[in-house]
């Protein structure tokens, strides 16, 4: 217990002192949950996709598990750096983010009609997931950069600016959906940077005038901004059908493999999901899988665990020992929300269809990666956090 | 001063609290709605989804019942069933988007040898009248193809190959036009009560008997309920079986070697025509032909191509479709003569022994009618008058017989009983009715074709049987008397009456059914109508008419003599040749045998076959030999000695 605050080069030092020490400040039901959610994951994984590849049971549930032990890895590092380095860095973030996804554009692998992957030598990467953590870190850093240098209009232009850029390259590939969360996360952090509410009102009017010029006049002038699969699936929610080729024929079968797990689930009974009904049941249907397999209990467990990841990275907004890591925090809360909203809300019908993924849930190693990166960066403010209050402790001590 | 650093919390913004409490506000309702939306599908809904999953796996196959036999009453069979692969597209099972079906089409020609707009028509014409009916592109697909296909099952969403059982016809043409044929049911038919328990594709009897005992012949459907995965493989569990039933056999009163020999026989004339062979006293049918004839396993095809139809329809060809047998509607010429005989002997002012002067000629209403061959017979009674055929003997009786009332005098009514002119009632599908010209009918028509407002105004339109030139008159009658005129039957029915004046009264009901068996061979149903009146024929009428009959078949100067003269079993016949302009003469010939208490009536008529003695009494004889078991080398020939003409 030190009398007399100590000059900051000593307190650098303790710092690192501390950090040495280890995990006590990490938040720990933060990694439990997201613990829980990849060996949820991993437990579906495991029970639904047996026979998918050939003469190899386990072949997504070793991968997942791989992505999850490099995820892990990589939050516990990143927990260790304090976040507020990044600020000067977010030219170089910005311009990473960019470049990959414009090279994704130039010579991704077409996938399904969109290009969203580039092939590197030991697996593919997805940069547009990526991307979404590293437009949060350095929007954030943008809005404290321009919080009292320029007019309020100019400063929300400029962060909208930063956030649409992207986000139209990522639409170009075309991924309808990330192109949505980057416009989401974006206003996340712009709403914690408090720009003003009449902003958000006008921004608000342009969307809906920008939707209905995209969904309803362009097309009567015959000009193409949405490719007809991802119009098919926006709107093929509104009108179920039966034809297996057809986007609402996924949403018919997510629907009964949902409904049919009933209280418990059906357990190894979930034909649809065993017997092919379900599509895509690893990625962007494994909530339906769970629905089905484990029932409402089941899913209600998994909802739970991303109740408390939210609740974890709301918290973490509040105690950030800056608006920086509140900024950050709040866009990475926001992500989760989204990302959980959109995947679940299509897979019981509500939400149209994008592939957007559930985070941890999904088998995907850069969704997967991307995701313990954000959970890494939340510890990172969390630790700051904590270390920050007890020097300020100490210093109310006093 | 270093407290208000970087690492102390910096001044929030404004409302900071408020906004981090929309976030938390946001994420609450969000969660609330995936909640209550769970809890409505897992907890609420869950029993209607479990069904639903449960009915996803399910697939109900349909196991087609294979359709009875048809046999001759000799057990001979005519129509049985053969398997087939077959290449079937169930429409509703399609992909939705017109790409994506154009792609499967485009596979699916490339694999069975068909281009994409081949496979589009066959799905056009064949749903046309029922939608969702499952479409065969292809019948007797081989295995390799339907492997190929199983395989890759799930790249050919909609097509299967399925087992079926086609119509099958060992006996190739024989008795086509009474065997009829089946087809799909269509939509019009589902409706009717008497294809209640159908579904689209199962298919009915569409012609003659098999049209008539369908609901006998038809097998039950059974169904296989199996287990599926989401390609439609089935995943082992076979959940239930309804085991099909198979159709019941039908037994024909048909004759197979006495058909054959008809057919044969009427098609070696090269004329069309008819001809029937009928018990005399029970009404069963030995024989039933048309010619010219067709080939009923064109109808097992999936599709009969436009050309094959217009074929088998087209006056060019003589419409081989035509059962010339009950729908053949021709003046009967002399062949009507033993009617007229019985109307004048009922009425009680003419007998066998009347005698009636023959002068070659009888003039009446301005009108001469003469004999054929302008022979003159004098004075003679009834029976030879039969013999000889004496056109002026019958004039004189049907001018005698005339009687205005509508529905004219006891020639019309003798003839109305033993029924000419109205279906006789047999088992088979599409009898004419025929004629029987009454001064009620004329003078209707007349009336109605002179009416200021009908279709030709004062000028006189004729169609046939429809309208008439001019009112009835006496000599109407006198060309009844011998089978002219306005007359139209069919052999079947001359066959019936001439058996109710054989049988003594008894007006039977013809009919090809014999026996209905199950699948085992047990009989479940003998087919055995009443007949449908008694007349009172008098014994003596009969005897004279017999008598008349048989020595115009067997006594030389008969007009059937040059035919029958030396075959080796009595019988009795009459010769028809009837005017039916603008056609050549109508051949007709009807026979008795054996006499003089026959049992088979056979009659045969020809069109433009010229005198009945020249080429309907060689096909009677022919048929006859068969039905009798006559030896060919114990016939006779007496076609040299000299016949008198009609």
């Amino acid at each position: 217990m030190e009398a007399i605050p100590r000059p900051r080069p000593f307190e650098q030092r303790h710092v690192g002192l501390l950090e040495r020490a280890g995990f006590m400040h990490l938040d720990l039901v933060l990694i439990g949950a997201a613990l829980g959610l990849i060996g949820f994951s991993l437990i579906t994984l495991g029970q639904t996709t047996g026979e998918d590849v050939a003469n190899n049971p386990h072949f997504y549930v070793i991968r997942q598990a791989i992505y999850a032990v490099v995820g892990v890895a990589l939050m516990l590092a990143i927990a260790r750096v304090d976040y507020s380095r990044f600020r000067e860095l977010r030219v170089g973030i910005y311009s990473v983010m960019i470049t990959t996804i414009v090279l994704v554009l130039m010579l991704g692998q077409a996938t399904r009609g969109s290009r969203r992957w580039i092939e590197l030598p030991f697996f593919t990467f997805q940069p547009s997931e990526l991307g979404k953590v590293l437009l949060i870190v350095a929007v954030a850093a943008f809005a404290i950069d321009t919080a009292r240098r320029i007019s309020p209009v100019r400063r929300t232009a400029r962060l909208l600016l930063l956030g649409t850029i992207p986000a139209l390259l990522v639409f170009m590939q075309p991924d309808l959906g990330t192109g949505a969360v980057y416009v989401l996360i974006t206003l996340a952090v712009m709403f914690i940077a408090g720009v003003r509410w009449t902003h958000f009102a006008a921004l608000g009017a342009i969307a809906a005038l920008v939707v209905t010029v995209v969904l309803v006049i362009a097309p009567a002038m015959e000009v193409t901004i949405l490719q007809p699969y991802q119009e098919e699936r926006l709107t093929a929610f509104l009108d179920p059908s039966e034809d297996p080729a057809d986007a609402s024929y996924q949403i018919n079968q997510a629907l009964i493999a949902v409904g049919s797990g009933g209280k418990t689930g059906r357990g190894d009974d979930a034909t649809q999901t065993q017997q092919d009904f379900l599509p895509e049941r690893h990625t962007d249907f494994i909530f339906a899988a769970v629905g089905e397999r484990f029932g409402f209990v089941g899913a209600a467990f998994l909802l739970s665990l991303y109740a408390l990841l939210i609740w974890r990275a709301l918290r973490i907004l509040t105690v950030s020992k800056n608006l920086y890591g509140s900024m950050i925090a709040g866009g990475i809360a926001a992500m989760f929300m989204f990302h959980v909203f959109v995947n679940v809300g299509m897979n019981v019908g509500i939400m149209p269809i994008t592939g957007i993924p559930l985070p941890l849930m999904s088998f995907g190693g850069s969704s997967v990666v991307v995701t313990f990166l954000a959970i890494g960066l939340l510890q990172s403010i969390y630790v700051q956090a904590q270390l920050t209050s007890k020097r300020g402790a100490q210093t109310a001590l006093r | 001063m270093y407290l208000g650093g970087d690492w102390q919390r910096p001044p929030m913004p404004a409302q900071f609290s408020l906004r981090v409490a929309v976030l938390g506000g946001i994420a609450l309702v969000m969660f609330a709605i995936i909640f209550l939306r769970l809890w409505y599908l897992e907890i609420l809904s869950g029993d209607r989804y479990l069904a639903e999953a449960q009915n996803n796996q399910v697939r109900e196959f349909t196991v087609q019942a294979p359709r009875g036999e048809i046999t001759d009453r000799e057990g001979e069979v005519l129509v049985d069933n053969r398997t087939a692969l077959e290449l079937q597209v169930k429409t509703t099972e399609l992909p939705r988007t017109s790409k994506n079906r154009q792609e499967l089409f485009k596979r699916l020609g490339e694999a069975v040898g068909m281009s994409a707009e081949q496979i589009r028509k066959q799905i056009r014409v064949q749903t046309k009248d029922l939608p969702s009916s499952p479409v065969t592109l292809k019948r007797d697909v081989p295995y390799e193809l339907v492997y190929f296909l199983r395989e890759n099952q799930a790249r050919f969403p909609g097509v299967s190959v399925e087992r079926v059982y086609v119509r099958d016809y060992p006996q190739g043409t024989l008795a086509a036009h009474m065997l009829g044929y089946v087809r799909e049911v269509d939509e019009e038919e589902l409706k009717d009560p008497r294809y209640e328990s159908l579904e689209p594709a199962d298919m009915v009897g569409k012609e003659g008997v098999e049209y008539t005992y369908d609901d006998l012949l038809r097998g039950i459907n059974g169904a296989t309920r199996v287990q599926v995965d989401a390609s439609g493989r089935p995943t082992g569990g076979q959940l239930s079986v309804r085991e099909p039933r198979t159709g019941n056999n039908l037994a024909l009163t048909i004759d197979a070697d006495v058909q054959a020999v008809g057919e044969r026989a009427l098609s070696s004339i090269g004329h069309p025509g008819g001809f029937v062979a009928m018990n005399v006293n029970s009404g069963e049918m030995l024989a039933m032909g048309s010619n010219p004839t067709y080939d009923p396993s064109i109808f097992a095809k999936p599709v009969v191509p436009q050309a094959t139809y217009e074929q088998l329809t087209s006056d060019a060809t003589s419409a081989p479709i035509t059962n010339r047998a009950i729908q053949g509607l021709y003046p009967t010429g002399s062949t009507f003569k033993p009617i007229t005989a019985v109307a004048a002997l009922s009425t009680g002012e003419f007998t066998p022994e009347t005698v009636i002067n023959d002068p070659g000629e009888f003039e009446i209403g301005g009108i001469t009618f003469k004999n054929a061959g302008d022979a003159a017979f004098g004075p003679i009674q009834l029976q030879p008058a039969l013999q000889f055929s004496s056109d002026v003997f019958f004039y004189n009786l049907g001018a005698d017989l005339n009687e205005e009332d509508p529905d004219g005098g006891p020639l019309q009514a003798w003839a109305k009983q033993l029924g000419i002119g109205s279906p006789t009632g047999i088992d088979v599908l599409g009898e004419g009715a025929g004629l029987l010209p009454t001064p009620g009918w004329r003078n209707e028509n007349f009336e109605r074709n002179t009416a200021p407002d009908s279709p030709g105004g004062q000028d006189v339109v004729v169609e046939e049987g429809e309208l008439t030139d001019r009112p009835w008159a006496v000599g109407d009658n006198v060309n009844l008397a011998v089978g002219q005129g306005d007359l139209q039957a069919d052999p079947l029915q001359m066959a019936v009456a001439y058996a109710a004046i054989a049988n003594g009264g008894s007006v039977v009901r013809p009919h090809v059914g014999l026996r209905v068996e199950d699948p085992a061979g047990r009989a479940i149903q003998e087919i055995d109508p009443a007949p449908r009146r008694q007349l009172q024929i008098e014994p003596t009428w009969r005897q004279a008419i017999m008598e008349g009959l048989h020595d115009a078949a067997m006594a030389p100067g008969g007009t059937s003599y040059p035919v029958f003269g030396g075959f080796p079993v009595e019988i009795a016949g009459k010769t028809g040749t009837a005017e039916r302009p603008p056609h050549g003469d109508q051949s007709w010939y009807v026979a008795l045998a054996p006499y003089p208490d026959p049992q088979y009536v056979v009659a045969v008529t020809a069109e433009e076959g010229g005198f009945g003695v020249d080429t309907a009494a060689p096909v009677t004889r022919q048929i006859l030999t068969e039905l009798l078991n006559v030896k060919e080398s114990k016939i006779k020939d007496v076609s040299g000695e000299a016949a008198v003409a009609e």
